[in-house]
């Protein structure tokens, strides 16, 4: 039951094989049995769980079912969920029991999934190893010795896809953090174009580049996530109008004629010999599909860290004000005045690399260096941007690894925040152009799997989710689990 | 550009955070080392760029002023820290 796909399980609770009550009890017990290993959840709510099977049992027997009737799915825990705590990671909202549900949680209720838990992850999204959460740190299933880190920051969803501690789940991805995990956990991760997926009671890290994603063992569920996620909200003054194709009817066609761009500034001497050597044996699957290769040149990619670490703590210190000890969140004892209540407040409730993006974020904005940071990260993100609208002239979709490496231990990176951020090379372009991106599992390098990354044009989801699932239709590595996780 | 923790205290005071002063130094290095990876856009010509907010250059969209929310004070104050009467309670402000 644990290696079926979304489809089979559907089919499966519609053929009376299994019920939602029981499928869903049988993760629920694995949860119990096995998380404390891997630190994937940080709220389970079983109760809820279980009256939401029931009473997809019922709509499934009247024959009043949609494909995701009774499937159990597990949110991260940045995704408000009305009724169900929800902490972003982090001590200011360790009990914090929001009064309203995201709007994708909302879509997938609608569509009669059911919400295992919260997926653990670092505070506020900001990390690439989950090791930045107040509620301890996340375990890579594949790790023998329970020693690495499952990349983050939605690292909870990836380890708990992983594990088989849930079937699907959601991600949310700034700079890299639905393809980075899902690189590092050996599952298939998309980021959709900026706008495409609502934001709404999507708890802010950075606003222009934050995007919320299904987190999935193949493409094919992945393109069924989607469906459901994506799609223009009033609530979300950002969220685009656009079609929204269907994204699993695209699947199967041939990538016969496809062009592909390999950006020269990131196949050379700097990327590793066996990521490099992955790549190539992807590159042969691909063209033996009917694809064919091109250099393309993204000439300003590598400044995109730079602007990065300007842009997206800018726009956190600004979000994160409004956590100020009063309407909710983490309040201090016995406050001074206003001043020391706000101030104690943060201190208390923030970790240390919240307050860290917070500062730089204050500073990049404040009198005087505005012009000189944050406008001229705005400027540099358009040559980015402009880099991609010519190379997309070319070609199709552009392929990279998602990573510089597999899984790396936990605390390896040390205390370096800019050690950490360098992790990000490959995947925080796309959120400064604001383009879809879809990491997938393509090897296995001294026992840890490793992904590639297809980056799109605008709203041209549907076609990396193709590539993506021709290329898993003629390799197994988005098959291969971990080898202890029962 | 070197963050010294005078500066560290200037900035968190700007983003109410408190630092003490045996952070201040340890943040104030981690903060210099991070505006030296950012330095790096300095040397980037970007004269008649236009900045970038939205990759789509999508401007905010107008709903008519209607309203469409009801009065949810009770259940939106259920989290608070610390309500009275309807009103959030913080420390006195005005002597």
């Amino acid at each position: 039951m644990l290696d079926k796909s979304i489809k089979e399980l559907s089919q499966g609770l519609k053929n009376g094989d299994f019920s939602s009550v029981e499928l869903t009890q049988t993760y629920l017990d694995r949860i119990a049995k096995l998380d404390a290993r891997f630190n994937s959840y940080i709220s389970v709510s079983s109760d809820a769980a279980l009256t939401a099977a029931k009473e997809a049992d019922t709509r499934i027997a009247a024959g009043d079912a949609s494909i995701w009737t009774g499937i159990p799915y597990a949110h991260k825990d940045v995704f408000c969920t009305e009724g169900l705590r929800t902490t972003c990671g982090s001590k200011m909202l360790e009990n914090f029991v929001p009064p309203y549900s995201a709007t994708v949680t909302s879509q997938f209720d609608r569509a009669g999934a059911i919400c295992l838990g919260k997926t653990n992850m670092d505070e506020f999204a900001m990390g690439s190893s989950n090791e930045n959460s107040f509620f301890g740190k996340v375990v890579n299933p594949w790790s023998s010795s329970n020693d690495l880190v499952p990349g983050g920051s939605s690292g909870g969803s990836a380890a708990a896809v992983a594990a088989r501690l849930a079937p699907v789940a959601t991600g949310t991805d700034t700079g890299g953090s639905i393809r980075q995990p899902a690189s590092f956990c050996g599952i298939t991760g998309l980021k959709p174009t900026y706008g495409r997926v609502s934001r709404f009671g999507m708890i802010a890290y950075a606003s222009s580049l934050d995007q919320g994603g299904p987190m999935a063992r193949t493409a094919e569920d992945a393109a069924l996530m989607l469906q459901v996620m994506a799609g223009h909200d009033p609530k979300d003054s950002t969220s685009i109008k656009h079609d929204v194709p269907d994204y699993s009817a695209g699947l199967n066609n041939s990538l016969q004629g496809l062009k592909i761009g390999l950006p020269k500034e990131f196949f050379n001497e700097h990327l590793d010999s066996s990521i490099q050597a992955v790549m190539q044996t992807a590159m042969k699957e691909l063209e033996k599909l009917g694809a064919t290769f091109k250099e393309v040149s993204l000439p300003n990619i590598g400044l995109g860290i730079p602007a990065y670490y300007v842009i997206a703590p800018a726009e956190c210190s600004a979000n994160l004000s409004r956590f100020d000890g009063v309407r909710y969140g983490h309040r201090c004892e016995q406050p001074e005045d206003l001043m020391d209540l706000y101030k104690r407040s943060r201190s208390e409730g923030f970790g240390n690399e919240v307050q860290r993006r917070i500062l730089i974020g204050a500073y990049a904005l404040s009198a005087g260096y505005y012009d000189a940071y944050y406008r001229k990260a705005m400027q540099v993100r358009r040559l980015i941007k402009n880099d991609y609208v010519a190379a997309f002239e070319d070609v199709d979709v552009i392929l990279s690894p998602t990573t510089p490496s597999t899984a790396f231990g936990i605390g390896a990176k040390g205390d370096d925040p800019v050690k950490m951020y360098l992790e990000d090379i490959y995947t925080i372009t796309a959120n400064l152009a604001g383009l879809p991106g879809i990491s997938v599992p393509a090897g296995i390098i001294d026992g840890l799997p490793i992904g590639l990354q297809l980056t799109g044009n605008y709203f041209d989801e549907a076609r990396i989710l193709n590539v993506a699932h021709q290329y898993q239709s003629q390799t197994d590595w988005h098959l291969k689990a971990p080898g202890n996780i029962d | 550009m070197s963050f010294s923790s005078d500066d560290i205290k200037n900035v968190a005071h700007l983003a109410r955070l408190h630092v003490s002063d045996e952070n201040a130094d340890k943040l104030g290095a981690d903060i210099t080392n991070i505006l030296t990876l950012v330095d790096q856009l300095q040397a980037v010509d970007t004269q008649g760029v236009e900045p970038m907010a939205h990759p789509m250059d999508a401007v905010q969209i107008l709903r008519a002023d209607d309203v469409t929310e009801t009065n949810q004070r009770d259940k939106y104050q259920a989290c608070a820290p610390e309500t009275e009467e309807g009103l959030y309670l913080v420390p006195r402000v005005i002597e």
